[in-house]
């Protein structure tokens, strides 16, 4: 399965990041081969809109779970219509991520892991 | 003539010296433009007889013309639009109406639908033409409000804007077609570093500005010494006084409790006139 892992560095003894939207990295890893690939977050230092933005990267990447500390409500409504399983509470390095989820003790979740306010279309933005 | 008062930050008493200010002129139109908490109606006490909702324009999209090019989602600088297949999930809070997206899609799958973000509010307090800004709460959308505040000035009044405070958006918006701008400030290291954050912001507005000093005599000379300094007209010192205090308590602007102020406001509008090359 190709999974993201936010990450703070860019290879996989690097810390998670538990930030899915600011995260400095992510890391896209086939979690059969090990195979992986690092992409930077443009968005890491920007405005409003990291959260959807990363959402859209790794829509694109055809990820199909994503494993971080924590998602915020707009990237999570954006993730969930798209299908896309959402691990959160993850922390250890990026391979013991990728361990523990093919362990099969992970817990996909169901809402989003900051601000309750959730919806597709709605949630808060950035500021003007 | 338009006179904007702003502070670095919140709690400086801004609000009073704007209102104090209007109150002492005459012919005045007072807008408050801290659209996220208007709270000069407090001391104002206005009537208000219009209510005007403003909107922008969101994206609507027609997911059955829609291709999936991702060419909306990539366009849009906010991140607003979500392509999930041939699906566009759009965020209209974090959308700034810039209509880009309508004009890029190949295949005219998106229309702009009208979303209601706030309301301007008119009306009179005795003499004095009101008007003020109110954004729906949790909305994020501060400035488009202060831009339809600003079409609704009248230019022949002398025009008080009440400031957001901070150095945002909204606040440049409210300052940048002020032809003066009045920074108010407490007499303390905090009031200081606002007050500095804030004279960057309108010096790179080129807006002539003066400081007001409120609470005089509380806290230290530090103010002064930067305004020295720097050659920043120090307009006037609002003495600390129990009064105000009280006063503010019960809604009551300093110039309503400290009536002997109003000359200091008169000169204070002669001497910005007189910048200004206004009468
Ligand atoms: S630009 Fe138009 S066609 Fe392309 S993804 Fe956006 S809505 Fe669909
Ligand atoms: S109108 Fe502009 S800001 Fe709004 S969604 Fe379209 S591109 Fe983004």
């Amino acid at each position: 399965m190709k999974l993201c892992i936010s990450s703070t560095g860019q290879n996989l003894n690097a810390v998670v990041d538990p930030r899915f939207g600011r995260a400095t990295y992510y890391i896209l890893i086939d979690s059969a081969t090990n195979d992986f690939e690092c992409v930077e977050n443009p968005s890491a230092m920007a405005g409003g809109g990291a959260g959807t933005k990363a959402a859209q990267l790794v829509i694109n990447k055809g990820v199909q779970a994503v494993l971080t500390g924590n998602v915020g409500p707009n990237a999570f409504a954006v993730l969930n219509a798209a299908g896309i399983q959402i691990y959160t509470g993850v922390s250890g390095s990026v391979q013991s991520a990728v361990d523990l989820f093919n362990s099969g003790k992970l817990q996909a979740i169901g809402s989003p892991s900051v601000e309750a306010h959730a919806g597709m279309g709605g949630g808060k933005g950035g500021r003007a | 003539m338009i006179i904007a008062v702003a502070s670095g930050k919140g709690g400086t008493g801004k609000t009073t010296v704007a209102v104090s200010l209007a109150l002492s002129l005459n012919s005045v139109q007072f807008a408050d433009c801290d659209v996220e908490e208007p709270n000069a109606a407090i001391f104002l006490r206005p009537v208000i007889d219009e209510k005007i909702p403003v909107t922008m324009l969101v994206p609507e999209i027609d997911e059955t013309k829609c291709s999936g090019c991702n060419k909306c989602s990539e366009l849009c600088a906010y991140n607003a639009l979500v392509v999930i297949g041939t699906r566009v999930l759009v965020f209209p809070n974090m959308c700034h109406g810039c209509g880009g997206c309508t004009l890029i899609c190949p295949e005219r799958a998106i229309t702009e639908k009208p979303r209601e973000i706030g309301v301007i509010e008119k009306g009179s307090a005795r003499a004095m033409a009101f008007m003020q800004g109110i954004l729906n709460v949790g909305d994020p959308m501060a400035t488009p409000i202060i831009r339809e505040l600003h079409h609704c000035l009248d230019r022949t009044k002398t025009i008080i804007l009440d400031s957001p405070p901070g150095t945002s958006c909204p606040v440049i918006e409210t300052v940048r077609d002020s032809d003066y701008c009045i920074l108010v400030t407490e007499p303390t290291p905090f009031g200081l570093h606002d007050l500095q954050l804030a004279v960057e912001t309108v010096r790179q507005l080129k807006v002539p500005f003066g400081v007001i000093v409120n609470s005089a005599g509380i806290g230290d000379e530090e103010v002064d010494k930067y305004c020295q300094r720097e050659a920043i007209p120090l307009l006037m010192k609002i003495p600390w006084d129990r009064r105000i205090a009280e006063g503010y308590s019960r809604g009551e602007p300093i110039m309503a409790v400290m009536p002997e102020l109003r000359q200091g406001f008169l000169n204070l509008h002669a001497a910005i006139a007189a910048t200004c090359g206004a009468a």
